[in-house]
């Protein structure tokens, strides 16, 4: 399973958004690649995604997807995490 | 593993600013003077800012300011500012922030680790309102977990 993170640069928030969903998705014992990306190379990076992890102001820009578009709201909040995550996958 | 250097150039407590944008060159200054950017990278913030909205806003209360690697990079570095008053960023759901990192990287495979170590920090949520109401700088060294 792939899951991508997207923020503007995709160096700072969605990395950030990288480490906290793997650490969710291993306490949730779900196996997936999470990578990060600039929201310039989300089509090309989301292709074969199941799940873009963002924030509301990336939704529009994302377009198009096959992938199930999840915003969360604190990226530090492993809880809302761990229930988005769930709720998308389960 | 560990989080860029935070000494007292990279670090300002209660600055005093009118709005996001000033916010934002706040520690753009401060990632300046502590030899990790040359000043237009303050700008490259404020405009990732304008282009993209305000998603830098992570968290409640927190802004995480960046923009690419490139030649306004020096060296990775991360800069820390309090605010004096809080300012809002137009966030639905984090406004107002009182704590804004200016994060600055020389390329994008080798900060992974920084960022892992920050959201350690911050994966506490005491971290966020610790911060804000820090009154020293080695108090906001403290709360990092970084050497002061």
């Amino acid at each position: 399973m792939k899951i991508i993170a997207i923020c503007g640069a995709g160096i700072g928030s969605s990395a950030i958004l990288k480490v906290n969903a793997e650490r969710v998705l291993s306490r949730l014992g779900i196996e997936a690649d999470v990578m990060a990306a600039d929201i310039a190379s989300v089509q090309t990076a989301a292709a074969d995604a199941q799940v873009i992890l963002t924030s509301a102001e990336f939704v529009e820009a994302i377009g198009k997807t096959f992938a199930d578009v999840v915003v969360i709201n604190n990226y530090f909040d492993a809880n809302e995490l761990m229930i988005k995550l769930e709720e998308s996958l389960g | 593993m560990s989080l860029p250097e935070l000494n007292a150039d990279s670090i300002v407590i209660g600055a005093v600013v009118e709005d996001w944008r000033a916010a934002v060159r706040e520690a753009g200054a401060a990632l300046t003077r502590s030899g990790s950017t040359l000043p237009a990278y303050a700008e490259e913030m404020v405009r990732m800012i304008d282009e993209h909205g305000p998603y830098v806003v992570i968290a409640p209360g927190l802004a995480l300011a960046h923009a690419r690697p490139g030649p306004e990079v020096i060296k990775t570095g991360l800069a820390i500012v309090t605010l004096d008053t809080p300012v809002n960023f137009g966030h639905p759901h984090n406004d107002p922030v009182s704590v804004v990192l200016g994060l600055a990287v020389a390329s994008a495979e080798e900060h992974l680790a920084s960022v892992a170590d920050l959201a350690n920090v911050f994966n506490d949520d005491r971290a966020i309102p610790a911060l804000a109401n820090a009154k020293t700088v080695e108090e906001v060294q403290r709360i990092m977990g970084v050497p002061s």
